[in-house]
């Protein structure tokens, strides 16, 4: 089975882009199945079983979502592989930003929107840049200066991704996209022993722990003081 | 840092091929594989949903017998490598799309700067002056360096739109979708795009703007059905048309100023 990560900011078209992609994926032959990683709540695995892909959604609730995923992605990975699946897709939202749920070896999606602003590829850490390639959407309702802006500033954050345009409306490069992300060679049957490309979100303050007072006197752990001194 | 960025300015495409492949019945397409030069203008039509955003995919893509379509696509005779197909940098296509909209909140003169730098150009006074003038020759109306672009109006944004793609934009193809309506001169407009040796297709249904290409592409069921020249007749309704436009956009502008319109109006012949 192959095994790709998507991920990207929410609303950014991670679930247009997959949808659009899987149905080039599937007239070629090429059995996909998704798994949706959210925060609080999602629909979209209702999209997915629309057109007719096994689906399976999990929902972080309180956890960090990162941590969330890395602790069931394995477990994922031996579903996809049950189910008969060529193409196991996750898809995960970026959230804070920071996450970067992308595992050494497996092919990592990063989803960014040209309407994000011109500055957002600076403030997208790991995420964006350790990812293999990087889709821009929304390429339909700026002008081609604006895009081509917006794309300058994400190579310069990322120059090694394969950085492309897809219509998730249209499905405009969908088709191109699809061929990037399979090949009948890959071959993955366990993630155990792999690593992640970046580490999780330090963690491990009070607040961690359900902690809810305010101040000083509850603030225990790994705790970060912000430089409010004059300068 | 051009050089180090691979970036490669003076590879000026000078003409690309497609090769037929299949409608989406799997029927071979039957033209003869056709070549569109630097400085040509190929008009698109046919039914929405007939398959032109599939072309212009291919075109975009550099397609190598590996789409839908089996199309091939030659790029100064040869197929495109993987490498460029990728690249980020070398971006075969710029599109102008139906919806133009700036979504940026910044000046016309911030907006052409923003992306001359992108582009890394060293002449940016020169080509923001450049830029400026000629989108304010394709306008109807003027408008200053210092308007927003946000609230520039339909034909203003796509007069800059377009000056920035012909001066600005590296791609040596320009696809043009729909520009009808467009409240700007689209002779000169294309104009400007040639004239900078741009390779421009445009999916239209405006007959004006279909016959100011040289030839137009047919396109039904998801293949492309042929290719017609344009005759020497057409162009001769190209002139009628032109002057029935100029009608049209008379009234439009008296409408705008607050004339009357009147009954009795004369088609100038030119």
């Amino acid at each position: 089975m192959n095994l790709i990560t998507v991920s990207g900011p929410p609303s950014s078209g991670k679930t247009a882009l997959i949808i659009k992609t899987i149905d080039n994926l599937k007239s070629r032959g090429v059995k996909v199945g998704v798994v949706k990683f959210d925060c609080l709540y999602t629909d979209d695995d209702i999209l997915y079983e629309k057109i007719g892909v096994p689906v399976k959604k999990g929902l972080s609730a309180s956890l960090c979502p990162d941590h969330y995923f890395v602790s069931n992605i394995e477990e994922v990975t031996q579903w996809g592989i049950k189910q008969g699946l060529d193409l196991l897709i996750t898809e995960s939202a970026g959230l804070c930003n920071r996450c970067s749920p992308y595992i050494q070896d497996i092919k990592a999606i990063c989803v960014i929107d040209n309407l994000s602003g011109i500055n957002t590829p600076k403030k997208i850490g790991p995420m964006l840049k350790t990812a293999d390639i990087v889709v821009i959407t929304k390429g339909d309702i700026v002008s081609q200066a604006e895009r081509e802006v917006f794309m300058s500033r994400v190579t310069s954050v990322n120059p090694r991704a394969t950085t492309m345009h897809v219509n998730g409306l249209t499905g405009q490069g969908a088709y191109e996209f699809s061929t990037l992300i399979y090949s009948k060679d890959e071959e993955i049957k366990t993630l155990k022993g792999k690593k992640l490309r970046f580490s999780m979100p330090s963690a491990l303050c009070s607040y961690c722990l359900g902690e809810t007072r305010i101040g000083e006197e509850h603030q225990m752990g790994n705790v970060r003081k912000i430089d409010l001194e004059d300068k | 840092m051009i050089d180090f960025l691979g970036i490669k300015e003076d590879k000026r495409v000078q003409s690309i091929t497609l090769k037929p492949g299949f409608n989406k019945y799997k029927e071979a397409e039957t033209f003869e594989e056709l070549t569109i030069n630097k400085g040509e203008i190929i008009a698109i039509v046919g039914p929405t949903g007939s398959g032109k955003s599939r072309l212009l995919a291919d075109i975009e893509w550099g397609a190598n017998a590996d789409t839908p379509t089996n199309r091939t696509i030659l790029i100064d005779g040869k197929t495109m490598n993987i490498e460029s197909r990728f690249s980020s940098n070398n971006k075969l296509v710029a599109q102008l799309s139906q919806n133009m909209n700036f979504v940026m909140d910044l000046s016309v003169e911030e907006f052409i700067e923003l992306h001359a730098k992108s582009r890394m150009v060293e002449n940016e006074r020169e080509v923001i002056e450049k830029i400026f003038n000629k989108a304010n020759e394709l306008a109807g109306e003027k408008f200053a360096l210092d308007t927003p672009i946000t609230s520039l109006s339909g034909g203003q944004s796509r007069a800059l739109m377009i000056a920035d793609v012909a001066i600005l934009s590296k791609s040596p193809i320009v696809l043009i979708d729909e520009i009808e309506n467009a409240g700007i001169d689209r002779k000169k407009a294309l104009d400007l795009l040639v004239g900078e040796e741009k390779i421009v297709l445009m999916a239209t249904h405006d007959p004006i703007l279909a016959l100011m290409g040289d030839k137009r592409i047919i396109i039904s069921n998801g293949g492309i059905d042929k290719v017609m020249e344009i005759t020497v007749e057409e162009k001769a309704i190209l002139h009628k048309l032109e002057s029935l436009d100029d009608v049209i956009q008379g009234m439009r502008t008296k409408l705008r100023y607050g004339q009357e319109l009147e009954a009795n109006f004369e088609i100038i012949k030119n």
